[in-house]
């Protein structure tokens, strides 16, 4: 547990000095300031045209509209920074001569790799968390309107960048780091390119499309915890005010239903397991 | 007594590639063993099987009476790895500290502070690795080794960086730790450090332990010098108990001697006997 906690504080405490954490900081205030300013904006354009709006809330169509578009930013602020604080853990550190220092202790290898997908995960989840927090503040505060749920689309979120940490571990143990942090982000591409097959699939009513972006959410769970969340903030939304929500960018959320958070423990699970054999198994 | 180290039948092939073909050797308590052999002689995948970074195919290696690679033989060694690297932005004392928590020493800033004064790095124990020689990071990973006073050091290359003050802080240490009991398995390049430190050698070539022994036996006789007024005369066959007699029988033929020099193969003729021309 020692050492656990050792491997864990010294992939936070890396972050801290070479100043990760004050750049994401930095970027994630203007990030904010632009979400206010554009939030600010559209709520003022909507209320000045709001006779145009009729049988739906134009402020429940605004305010679920960017804060969808926010989740998105946020998801993929959150996997910029998984993907950076994992990407080179294993044969990274290893070409680097920085591993071998660390597994001649008596440090089992999946201590090291449970405790950098700890931390990862801890840091990258607790930050969209708090991302997402602000942005439904803001949202509130300037147009006045909350999601209809809250701890759900967070802790999606939240579990969405922790299979991305963990995809990013694993693939670290097979790749070099640039060559993961692509494959990584090709993988989150992918699952987007999933969401975005869904919503087409919706609007021509193609069960095939459907079909296969919904298969490709469960292959790929952070993108299925993702849409999971997105459709979790207008979940009581209903009449033309959801017509209008699902026209928009929610036509590809969708509700995974109760199975969603045992598999994506399950696929964790999964992840880690093969991660922890083939680690086992690498010569250093 | 266990062994700090037994090797027995160690093989290890990456693919079609046989890095190491049956070594055995053992290194004893105290014991200050060199590794010597041509560049992909297997001598780093020995150390590193040892260290339990690489899994051996087939054979076995022991730590301590442990099986490399599990716990209770990693709590008795310390690695020096040849190509290694700290975090450029740990200080000296850092590094130090973590690699004592991960391995359990308890020694505190004392051990810290004794460690990097043997290595000669007191006054810069709060430098950022980032801003040290290769030299200075070759002696703060030797302290590193050292924490936790290892049974065992395996040492690959500790001196490559070093200029010859520093491999000369490295023999004394070496000789230190060898009256402390610790032993060590040096892995070098450098066969004047190894004759000079080490009580015995292994030569390893192509996978295989050539020749073995202590550096005297390693070298063979090689004659008796004997200079007279008319130059210098080589006794090929003879050895060192052969020069009191060879001495005796130019004098009493009435030749002047002015000195005499049993002659030896050193350890770097021994080496490229063994490892054939092509180490030239």
């Amino acid at each position: 547990m020692n050492a656990a906690r050792t491997i864990a504080g010294l992939g936070l405490q890396e972050a801290v000095r070479r100043r990760v954490f004050l750049i994401v900081a930095v970027l994630t205030v203007c990030y904010l300031a632009l979400y206010g300013l554009g939030t600010w904006q559209a709520f003022e354009e909507v209320e000045s045209e709001s006779s145009s709006f009729r049988g739906v809330e134009p402020d429940v169509v605004t305010g679920a509209y960017l804060l969808g578009l926010n989740m998105f930013g946020t998801l993929f602020l959150g996997t910029i920074l998984a993907v950076f604080l994992t990407l080179g853990t294993v044969r990274g550190d290893a070409e680097r001569g920085l591993l071998q220092p660390l597994l001649v202790r008596p440090v089992p290898r999946r201590t090291l790799l449970a405790a950098r997908f700890a931390s990862a995960s801890l840091v990258c989840g607790a930050y969209v968390i708090v991302v997402f927090l602000i942005s439904m503040t803001i949202t509130w505060a300037l147009g006045g309107w909350w999601p209809d749920r809250i701890v759900e689309p967070a802790l999606g979120l939240a579990a969405s960048v922790a299979i991305l940490c963990a995809l990013s571990l694993a693939g670290s143990v097979f790749l070099a780091s640039t060559a993961n942090g692509i494959a990584v982000f090709m993988v989150f591409g992918a699952g987007l390119v999933a969401g975005l097959l869904g919503q087409i699939g919706e609007a021509l009513s193609s069960d095939t499309l459907s079909d296969v972006a919904t298969t490709a959410s469960w292959i790929l769970p952070f993108e299925a915890l993702y849409q999971s969340a997105l459709g979790a903030i207008t979940a009581d939304t209903v009449g033309f005010t959801r017509l209008a929500i699902d026209l928009g960018p929610f036509g590809g959320a969708e509700d995974f239903g109760p199975l969603l958070w045992p598999w994506a423990i399950a696929y964790l699970a999964i992840v880690g397991a093969i991660a922890l054999r083939a680690f086992a198994a690498r010569d250093l | 007594m266990t062994p700090a180290l037994a090797v027995s039948d160690l093989r290890k092939s990456y693919g079609r590639t046989e890095a190491l073909r049956g070594v055995a050797l053992e290194v004893g308590e105290g014991e200050l063993f060199g590794l010597l052999g041509p560049n992909g002689a297997g001598k780093s995948t020995l150390v590193k099987i040892a260290c339990g970074l690489v899994r051996p195919t087939t054979g076995s290696a022991h730590v301590a009476g442990a099986r490399a690679g599990t716990l209770p033989a990693q709590r008795a060694l310390g690695y020096l790895a040849e190509l290694f690297r700290f975090p450029e932005w740990q200080s000296a004392d850092e590094v130090l500290a973590l690699h004592q928590r991960l391995s359990g020493s308890d020694g505190g800033p004392r051990e810290r502070g004794e460690l990097l004064e043997l290595v000669g790095l007191e006054a810069a124990s709060d430098r950022p690795v980032g801003q040290m020689s290769k030299g200075m990071q070759q002696r703060l990973g030797i302290a590193q080794a050292m924490i936790g006073s290892p049974k065992l050091l395996l040492l690959d290359e500790p001196t490559s960086a070093l200029d010859p003050a520093g491999r000369r802080t490295v023999r004394r240490l070496l000789e230190e730790l060898r009256s402390r009991g610790v032993a060590v398995l040096l892995n070098s390049h450098l066969l004047s450090e190894v004759e000079l430190v080490c009580d015995r050698v292994a030569i390893i070539n192509h996978g295989e332990v050539v020749a073995a022994g202590t550096p005297a036996e390693l070298s063979k006789p090689g004659g008796v010098e004997v200079e007279t007024a008319a130059g210098s005369r080589v006794f090929a066959a003879a050895g060192r108990d052969d020069a009191p007699r060879i001495v005796r029988d130019l004098v009493s033929a009435g030749e002047e001697v002015y000195g005499v020099r049993v002659l030896t193969s050193s350890l770097e003729d021994a080496y490229l006997e063994a490892v054939g021309e092509g180490a030239r």
